[in-house]
């Protein structure tokens, strides 16, 4: 399955900023089967960046155990209304998807 | 004609090396490790001390492993990097957050449990490493098919 839209949220706290992110993807464990008993194979998000005004905030790698279509939340001290958050992922594949917010 | 050839080469090499360029940042030996203290060990970690400053908010009971919402912050002042991983899955290490330039060692997301396990959670502030454990029950594993 290619990679589906993104969405994301990025919201003014008391001091932070709350960037929810959720993104399509089969996260594929490489442990299920298809309807016909073949393995499906391994298809994961490797890697993701958080940027926050250009600025790498947060750097992630994960693995199959991160649920399909992951939701991802996280949190940055300050911020203002207007901050530019992007987030973009790489997977197992090679595939890449970005997406862009303004705080609000 | 030629340079069509070329092209195509030129796209296939790339396609080619795409894979290898992306996991250059992934920790491949940690994440294929088969238990939780071979995947501390390839990631470097040693000797974790237990902290009640790190929160770990999850359901003890998860009805469906396929999505098991996990909540986890540090309160440990310098704190860098968190590690997520659930012991009883074929691969414990789940995920890895490194923080920077400002953002907190917070982070909220849902992962696959494939039996009931501890999830451990492990901090890192400066050259030192810190652990929290938390068990969750689950009824319905999240791994097979």
């Amino acid at each position: 399955m290619a990679a589906g839209p993104m969405k994301m949220r990025a919201t003014l706290g008391n001091g932070y900023t709350d960037v929810r992110v959720l993104m399509t993807h089969p996260m594929e464990t490489g442990q299920r089967k298809d309807p016909d008993g073949k393995l499906i194979p391994m298809h994961f998000i490797q890697n993701l960046t958080v940027k926050v005004n250009g600025k790498t905030v947060v750097e992630a790698e994960t693995s199959q155990a991160v649920s399909r279509n992951p939701v991802f939340t996280f949190r940055v001290k300050g911020g203002a209304r207007g901050d530019k958050v992007e987030v973009s992922w790489v997977d197992t594949e090679g595939e890449t998807n970005k997406t862009e917010a303004a705080v609000t | 004609m030629n340079t069509l050839r070329r092209t195509l080469v030129g796209a296939a090499l790339a396609l080619l090396l795409k894979p290898f360029a992306a996991a250059a940042a992934w920790s491949k030996e940690a994440f294929g490790a088969k238990s939780a203290a071979d995947a501390l060990k390839s990631l470097g970690v040693s000797s974790p001390a237990p902290s009640k400053d790190i929160a770990i908010e999850a359901p003890q009971i998860a009805e469906n492993g396929a999505v098991v919402p996990i909540e986890i912050q540090s309160n440990i002042p310098g704190t860098t990097a968190l590690t997520v991983l659930i012991a009883k899955n074929p691969f414990p290490l789940a995920s890895r957050f490194t923080f920077m330039e400002g953002a907190l060692p917070f982070v909220k997301l849902n992962v696959k449990m494939g039996e009931t396990s501890d999830v451990r959670v492990i901090a890192q502030a400066g050259a030192r490493y810190y652990t929290a454990t938390k068990e969750i029950k689950v009824t319905i594993g999240g791994c097979g098919g």
